[in-house]
């Protein structure tokens, strides 16, 4: 392994950088948008069978 | 809403009579559109100086962009009135193809305004330094390329209707698909004045040409009946 | 036909709802090993250390171009066959497109300055990419401006599709723009000769790099199908309200 890019180092660190960044980035949004619509659906789900089983008991 | 009086004979011809008076009529269409293409020309040597040798060196170029610009200006109304009153919904039962109507909505609309600053192009880029003889030959292509923006533009203008955002997006839209007249368009005349020969660049326009003929109408066609849905 | 079976949105979620870890974990074993290919490879004679830009450079135009590719075709199923989960697929794919466009514009320009002594060079190529991001920034912007779903499904296919047949004209007509301005360009390589040495980081990251698409693509399409679970849901609990 050589980490040394001499006088490239700015543009070298620089690319994997931004690139680390905006992948990550999209990575971490995908995931929390996924998950926040899984948690809202389901919490939606939950209150319909409730409601259905009210109105099963009355 | 306009006249719609279709004479049995030419539905076609009545529709477009009754787009060009409103495209003439409204707000002053051709006016507006002169005048912002004049605007935009006057304030090239006010950013870049009156010499009059830098600015003979980029006339040609910089008239096409300012034709592209300037053919931007109405996309916005092109659709959006007639959708909005449900004129579309009369002509969707009508004689006409969606595809034929679209066309000649952006027919009537390039006689309108594109035809103008086609007319005007040579007057700008000589005024600008061009050569005087370069005059037939930017007219032409002027007039090619202002059709080949109109009918893009059209497609563009129909893919927004019923979105929240108008005029930027359909800039946003439709500028991407503009580059290759204008490169061409540019290229022409840049080779005219330099002297070298201008048959390739003229056929690539032209090509272009028609392949905004045979695209625009499918897209707007297929966009049209998406909307009214 | 697997495609038409895999269209029930349903199926799509339980099908690949416990593929997408796996895609998780190859991504990253693979950006794991390219990274350390990167870095373990030797500097180029020319370039020196400059050419590590290139393993994240041409990956990140290669899938540019892919993800346009796969939007072009969703949007084409989406038109045609009108199926709701192909609408689901061309719209979560855009993003992640626009984003390794600006990634290949921008490590581009990071190799350019010390490569050709310019950030950026107006040449055929660049240019094209970047017609090619503004593409990804309109194809977004006119999804969020319609807020009918289904109609925005439609009209983004549309202009997808014209994209498609419009990028080659495109790249044509810059190509041909830029042998008009020859005498403008700095210094043109067609690209550096790959050597055997960098064809192995290239190419794991290139592989790296797809992997990470599939894994974002499935995970997005999956949030998509969630998204339109919840809004009919709610639409008929809405209804059902407003009308007791």
């Amino acid at each position: 392994m050589d980490l040394d890019m001499g006088k490239y180092a700015f543009f070298v660190w620089g690319s994997y950088g931004v690139t680390a960044l905006a992948l990550l980035s999209l990575t971490v949004l995908s995931v929390r948008a996924h998950r926040d619509r899984a948690a809202k659906l389901k919490a939606l789900q939950e209150t319909l069978a409730a409601e259905k089983a009210q109105k099963v008991d009355a | 809403m306009g006249e719609l009086k279709a004479s049995p004979a030419s539905p076609s011809l009545a529709l477009l009579k009754r787009d060009l008076g409103l495209s003439l009529a409204r707000g002053g269409g051709p006016v507006l559109a002169a005048g912002f293409y004049l605007t935009l020309m006057a304030m090239v040597p006010l950013s870049l100086g009156p010499e009059a040798q830098t600015l003979s060196k980029i006339a040609p170029g910089l008239t096409w962009l300012c034709l592209a610009l300037a053919s931007l200006l109405s996309l916005e109304r092109l659709f959006e009135r007639d959708y909005e009153d449900g004129v579309f919904d009369l002509l969707r039962t009508g004689p006409l193809a969606l595809e034929w109507v679209a066309f000649l909505k952006c027919l009537a609309q390039w006689l309108g305004t594109g035809l103008i600053l086609s007319l005007m192009t040579p007057v700008v880029m000589i005024l600008l330094g061009a050569p005087v003889g370069v005059a037939g030959l930017a007219l032409v292509a002027a007039l090619i390329g202002s059709l080949s923006f109109a009918l893009i533009g059209g497609a563009g203008a129909s893919l927004t209707l019923g979105s929240r955002k108008g005029g930027v997006l359909i800039a946003l839209l439709v500028l991407p698909f503009y580059v290759p007249p204008v490169i061409f368009g540019a290229g022409l005349m840049q080779a005219f004045v330099t002297g070298a020969p201008v048959f390739q660049a003229l056929s690539l326009l032209c090509a272009y040409g028609l392949f905004a003929l045979a695209l625009g109408p499918i897209a707007m066609g297929a966009a049209l009946r998406s909307a009214l849905n | 036909m697997i495609i038409s079976w895999l269209a029930n949105p349903d199926r799509f979620s339980k099908v690949f709802a416990p593929v997408r870890p796996w895609v998780a974990g190859l991504s990253l074993v693979l950006f794991a090993w390219g990274l350390y290919l990167c870095f373990a490879s030797p500097e180029d004679y020319q370039q020196g250390d400059t050419v590590r830009i290139m393993y994240i450079h041409v990956p990140a135009a290669w899938m540019a171009l892919f993800t346009y590719l796969v939007m072009g075709v969703a949007s084409f199923f989406g038109l045609i066959f009108r199926h709701a989960l192909a609408d689901a697929a061309a719209k979560a794919a855009a993003p992640i497109g626009a984003v390794f466009t600006a990634l290949a514009l921008i490590t581009g320009s990071l190799w350019g300055k010390p490569m050709w002594g310019t950030w950026w060079e107006w040449d055929g190529r660049m240019t094209s990419v970047l017609v090619l991001f503004l593409f990804y920034i309109g194809y977004i912007a006119l999804h969020a401006s319609i807020e009918d779903e289904q109609r925005a499904a439609k009209s983004t296919a549309i202009l997808a599709l014209i994209g498609l047949i419009n990028l080659p004209i495109i790249k044509f007509s810059v190509d041909w723009w830029n042998t008009l301005h020859q005498g403008a360009s700095v210094f043109r390589p067609d690209g550096p000769t790959v050597a055997p040495s960098m064809l192995w980081p290239l190419l794991v990251m290139a592989l790296a790099y797809k992997a990470l698409f599939v894994w974002l693509w499935l995970i997005r399409i999956d949030t998509e199908i969630l998204s339109r679970k919840y809004n009919g849901l709610r639409a008929r609990l809405g209804f059902r309200e407003g009308g007791a």
